[in-house]
């Protein structure tokens, strides 16, 4: 199981989000957007998370449509004013006699725009507050439903699929849809009124002038288009070029001792030079196409500006409008095209956040682990709590490649079973067996005279006790981690446990003693008193049948030594599976299982495999090559 | 930062003409509401049509030419800031290579990667935000300052008040926000933390019934991470309404004052159409330099542990005056220690004192000892990969401190403990050893590593593909191909870092027995735990804690040395010793 565990965490993609508040095109959200496979089931089942929060969200909309709807009424208003400063300018000009401004008319407007900024910004900011409610509870209550779920699925799904994997699914994933909800759901909202609005109010205003305004948007629908599409060729190619980089470095950086030892510093460099070039290349392309975008854009607008000036100058000469709405919609045009480019990119937004979603669900939607048996027969078990039986078991990871065929074993309470063979012989498939990790596909496995497969999997699975090579420890004091074995285990007990597995001198020669929390790679300790602590929680755990690794490599002499004693004294009186790596215990066990490529091929005790002259025996006789101990003393 | 940006100095000149492109943009996007204002206070005034269009021509020119220079701009700024990070992550990847693994044990070789990709392409991505944008912001606010001067100075005196009220604002949010960010961050990584011990610690956890208390972890980080993030986007939520909000009262105080200026006459209706627009730019382009605020810290971070990076001197150079090794061969291959002494920086006890032996050409000398005694550092000083502090190591009687790193490193095939292949086929990967072996000396060494048989049955034999870190090949096969890529190296000196350790005891059996007849006329020392696998060697060294605890074989050390004794002991029951 320690296959898939990493050496180190490999480094985060840098989030390719957008800028800060506002949005507006950042550097790498070019990427073209994931495709989620079903986008309306999704969506669908997305929306359902929000229903509950049905009031919040009629606020969040209210409030957003009053907010935009303010700021769109305001430069009309502003315009009015202007024009009436011009007209008194004019007509004063003009000679016109007793002509002076209107201040008590535009202070008027003055005041009602104050009261529509005030509103507009105190409903912007309403919105906003309660959306982080919203959006962050939904968030809350998906993780606690992915992780709910990890706690039902069977190991068959994490052993099929890396840490990194799932981890991306509960955390990067959610991120992904947190953001959209906190932003990108309110900007579309505030976009699509604002788009509307606008074209209302300029339609007030002037026709002739809102065409004019219009007609600059195919253009830069176009201009954007035609970009977009030719610069995520550039940015696939970046990307491509980069996710390569990544991998030339974390290769040579983790060789590095090979690379030195074997003289290829040249070889690998002139491989990095060559990719770096590559992704220089895609690079700059691609960042100046995305970079030509905001200009591009700005002159559009510009052109409109200037259209707008123009056209509504003649216009005014000609009496058509007035010359306040220049300026009203010289902001319309402005306030128009900002949430234009940012409906092009919210599309993408959401288009991956679906994607992301479709991942979550998928996730949830997986196959649980077989229910419990309503009438769990708990407790029915007596004296025989250790004996294991295997009877007919048929067994293999997938359907079509059965490992195990027909395997019977009796074992008899307080027993040893040595488990023997080559490395990776499937030994943890045992495991998965015995713990009901997986399924059985035939036959039945009994535990003190009962089906395992009638008890409650918490049941069973507090009757074993685990000491594997790779330890398990997690990030907290020592006390919590041998009290791990067992809920409401008392200060007393846990030293008692520590003691039993020899652990308890290393533990107080310790500064902070049993209060030393053991970092994230528990490194803090070395690797043989992380086994010690192991053995004191299955201690601890007080179980009746055992699973233990007798591997004990990367341990000093001394420590192995105090390893087996705790061994020896966990297993005294239990019924104990030993993956056996050490011939005393091998041959004094009980009944041993030989196994290769994942299936048990031998069975019987020493002398019986020994005289079967099989796979054991050649095993066991090549382990002392050449009889060169018979000589040794 | 400064400091990394002085690497910028080959792009000056693009950055010269980017600087004053931008300065000719920004100027033009001002100069725009001037012109406006023209056709307002002179074109319609006086109803002239002709004029309106000939302005309007005017500006037209005015916004292509700014079009013109931002596109300009913009390529040259994507060929500086991609054309920077090429040559930071150049520079940095080149450095790293020289470095020796105390340096890499130093910085860590998960950091040394995430600097060299991550934090280069952080580092790259803001140059681009500033060349792109934050330049231009800071012209266009002076810009647009001299512009409203300009066209009114008394009027300009709002945005006394107001750039003050909006730069305390932004200070203001983001003072309260950033440690939240960071907060949040943080959080998040606690959560990721607890789910990863979660899935690493599966089996344990269902096997203990810890289901519920997992439950209970998983809740409390994620609730403590929600409440941080409601807190920052409550606060986040206050930016824009409040910029904005500035913003339009800062418009309805200059439409107020204005107002009155030209009721006074001072002003015409048309410079106040252009001074809010100067307003409005003036106030976008300050809300642009509050967000190079957020950016920057975030890129000099990475500055900063880029430059940790690049200041780094490897320890270990070539020596000034070479020294060639003269072909003597009757020291071919052979390797001396002198009263080695050897510390690893910062350490309180030296992880070797006083190391004295030598070992001869078709000679085996194993090295056996506990974890921490120190083997695998007697063996990484023969290839320097660490430097001695006291003593010498002598490969063909010369120190290997005269002699250039290549020199040296071709003389010697090492098989790491921890076996490492590369991204490409199984051949590839053998022939790492030696770039002109044939066919032939490749399954050779292949067999000889008893790699020949799961080779022949991967589908496309030697020409499978190893996936990156070998992900594809168990770890007894990963360990037999590097240990063909020595052999095909054909070495004067073998070095094996307990390379037989995933081996099951038959392997490790017929592999020794093959490797027996390879290394006839080669030097080997290899490291071991097992002592089925010293058993045989001709030499066997026992050291506990940095010390020679013994030397000599297998019988004589059993007869006198109480730590071999120990080992075997732990090892083998008694009969087997006896």
């Amino acid at each position: 199981m320690s296959d898939n565990q990493q050496e180190y965490k490999r480094p985060a993609q840098p989030p390719a989000r957008r800028g800060g508040p506002g949005g507006f095109g950042g550097g790498g959200m070019m990427l073209p957007p994931e495709k989620a496979k079903d986008f309306k089931k999704t969506l669908r089942r997305l929306v359902g998370y929000l229903r509950p929060k049905q009031t919040q969200l009629l606020v969040v909309l209210i409030t957003a449509i009053l907010s935009t709807v303010f700021s769109i009424l305001s430069p009309k208003l502003m315009g009015k004013a202007t024009t009436k400063l011009f007209e008194g300018v004019f007509s004063r000009m003009k000679g016109v006699p007793g002509a002076s401004i209107d201040f008590g008319y535009i202070n008027e407007i003055l005041l009602i725009l104050a009261g529509l900024y005030l509103l507009s910004a105190l409903f912007g900011y309403v919105q906003q507050y309660v959306m982080a409610g919203v959006a962050q509870s939904i968030v809350f209550n998906m993780r606690e439903e992915i992780n709910g779920k990890l706690e039902r699925l069977p190991l068959k799904y994490f052993d099929s699929r890396t840490h990194g994997e799932i981890l991306s699914r509960a955390t990067n994933d959610v991120d992904n849809i947190s953001t959209t909800l906190q932003q990108s759901l309110t900007q579309l909202i505030t976009s699509v009124i604002t788009i509307i609005g606008v074209i209302v109010m300029m339609l007030t205003i002037s026709p002739w002038l809102t065409l004019i305004t219009i007609i600059t948007l195919p253009l830069s629908f176009i201009a954007i288009m035609g970009i977009t599409k030719r610069s995520q060729t550039y940015f696939v190619g970046q990307q491509k070029s980069l996710g390569q980089l990544n991998g030339h470095v974390e290769e040579m950086y983790t060789g590095h001792r090979i690379v030195k030892a074997f003289g290829q510093e040249r070889e690998s460099l002139k491989e990095f030079d060559r990719i770096n070039e590559q992704l220089y290349d895609s690079g700059w392309r691609a960042q100046f196409m995305s970079g030509i975008i905001m200009p591009l854009m700005m002159f559009i607008g510009n052109l409109g500006y200037v259209l707008v000036c123009v056209v509504g100058g003649i216009f005014v000469t000609k009496k058509m409008i007035e010359v306040g709405d220049i300026q009203a919609f010289i902001q319309y045009s402005r306030q128009f095209m900002m949430p234009i480019t940012q409906t092009a990119n919210i599309a993408n937004i959401i288009q991956s956040t679906i994607a992301s979603a479709e991942r979550v669900f998928e996730l949830l939607d997986e196959e649980e682990e077989v229910p419990e048996t309503s009438a769990a027969l708990a407790g029915k078990t007596g004296p025989e709590e250790g004996a294991v039986e295997f009877r007919h078991v048929r067994f293999g990871y997938k359907e079509d490649a059965i490992l195990i065929e027909d395997m019977n074993i009796k074992v008899k309470p307080g027993q040893t079973i040595a488990i023997v063979g080559p490395t990776g012989a499937g030994k943890t498939t045992l495991i998965n067996l015995l713990m009901r990790f997986y399924e059985l596909n035939g036959g039945e496995i009994l535990i003190g005279g009962v089906d395992i497969t009638d008890m409650k999997r918490s049941e069973l699975r507090a009757r074993f006790g685990m000491v594997l090579q790779d330890t398990w420890l997690f990030n907290g004091t020592i006390r919590d981690n041998i009290a791990y074995g067992r809920e409401g285990a008392t200060e007393a007990d846990v030293v008692r446990a520590a003691r039993a597995a020899h652990a308890d001198h290393f533990i107080r020669t310790l500064p902070m003693g049993y209060d030393t929390v053991l970092n994230e790679e528990a490194s803090n300790i070395s690797q043989g008193q992380k086994q010690l602590l192991t053995i004191a929680r299955a201690i601890l755990a007080d179980p009746s049948i055992l699973i233990l690794d007798e591997a004990t490599s990367s341990v000093d002499t001394r420590t192995e030594v105090q390893i087996q004693t705790a061994m020896n004294t966990l297993m005294r009186g239990r019924t104990s599976f030993v993956i056996a790596h050490r011939l005393s215990t091998i041959r004094d066990a009980d009944l041993i299982l030989v196994m290769n490529h994942g299936t048990v091929i031998e069975q019987g005790s020493h002398e019986e495999l020994l005289a079967q002259g099989g796979f054991y025996a050649d095993l066991y006789n090549s382990q002392f090559s050449d009889g060169e101990l018979s000589d040794a003393v | 930062m400064i400091k990394l940006f002085k690497q910028l100095k080959p792009f000056s000149l693009p950055i010269a003409v980017i600087l004053l492109l931008v300065f000719l943009q920004s100027m033009g996007d001002l100069y725009l509401p001037t012109l406006m204002s023209d056709i307002v206070d002179k074109g319609i005034v006086q109803q002239d049509q002709d004029f309106i269009w000939k302005i309007g021509g005017f500006m037209l020119l005015v916004a292509g030419g700014g079009a013109l220079c931002s596109v300009v701009a913009s390529f040259l700024s994507a060929k500086v800031a991609m054309g920077f990070g090429r040559n930071t992550r150049s520079r940095v990847f080149s450095h790293v290579e020289n470095f020796t693994l105390t340096e890499f044990d130093q910085l860590g070789t998960a950091s040394l990667i995430t600097r060299t990709t991550n934090d280069i392409t952080q580092v790259q991505t803001v140059l681009m935000m500033l060349l792109r944008m934050m330049v231009g912001a800071p012209m266009m606010m002076i810009g647009g300052i001299i512009m409203a001067v300009s066209e009114n100075a008394k009027l300009s005196l709002v945005f006394v008040v107001v750039i003050p009220v909006l730069a305390l604002a932004i200070s203001y949010v983001g003072l309260k926000g950033l440690p939240l960010f960071k907060a949040n961050q943080l959080k998040l990584d606690k959560l990721n933390l607890v789910l990863r011990e979660h899935l690493v610690g599966i089996r344990v956890i269902r096997s203990f019934n810890r289901i519920q208390h997992e439950q209970k972890r998983f809740s409390a980080a994620n609730r403590d991470l929600t409440d941080t993030a409601i807190k920052v986007n409550k606060i986040m939520a206050l930016l824009m309404p409040m910029m904005m909000f500035v913003m339009n009262f800062s418009m309805l105080g200059i439409l107020y004052f204005g107002g009155m200026r030209i009721d006074s006459g001072e002003l015409q209706v048309g410079s106040l159409m252009a001074f809010i627009q100067y307003a409005m730019q003036i106030m976008f382009s300050l809300i642009m330099v509050s967000m190079m605020f957020v950016l920057i810290p975030r890129a000099s971070a990475s500055a900063i542990r880029i430059n940790e990076v690049l200041d780094m001197v490897p320890e270990i150079t070539d020596p000034e005056v070479k020294t060639t090794l003269a072909d003597q061969s009757a020291l071919h291959g052979c390797v001396e220690f002198k009263n080695v002494s050897f510390s690893y920086p910062g350490a309180e006890q030296p992880a070797l004192s006083n190391i004295s032996f030598s070992a001869r050409p078709g000679e085996v000398t194993a090295i056996i000892g506990g974890t921490g005694s120190g083997k695998s550092t007697l063996l990484s000083l023969i290839p320097r990969f660490y430097d001695v502090v006291e003593g010498e190591v002598l490969v063909n009687g010369v120190d290997v401190r005269m002699l250039t790193q290549e020199e040296l490193r071709a003389k010697t095939g090492y098989v790491p403990q921890k076996a490492v292949l590369f991204t490409g086929t199984v051949k590839e990967n053998i022939r790492y050893g030696m770039k002109e072996a044939t066919d032939e000396e490749v399954q050779h060494a292949a067999e000889v590593a008893q790699a020949l048989e799961f080779v022949s049955e991967m589908k496309d034999g030697f020409d499978s593909e190893i996936a990156q870190g070998g992900g594809n090949v168990s770890g007894g096969q990963k360990q037999r191909l590097s240990i063909a890529r020595a052999l095909v190296r054909k070495p004067e000196i073998y070095l094996f870092d307990d390379s037989f350790s995933a081996l099951d005891f038959k392997t490790d059996a017929k592999l020794r027995a093959a490797l027996r007849g390879e290394t006839l006329e080669s030097t080997v020392l290899i490291v071991a735990q097992r002592v089925s696998t010293v058993m045989d060697a001709d030499r066997i060294i026992v050291l506990e804690e940095g010390r020679i605890a013994g030397i000599g074989s297998h019988s004589e050390l059993l007869a006198k040395s109480d730590v071999y004794r120990e080992i075997v002991a732990s090892q083998l029951s008694e009969e087997e010793i006896a």
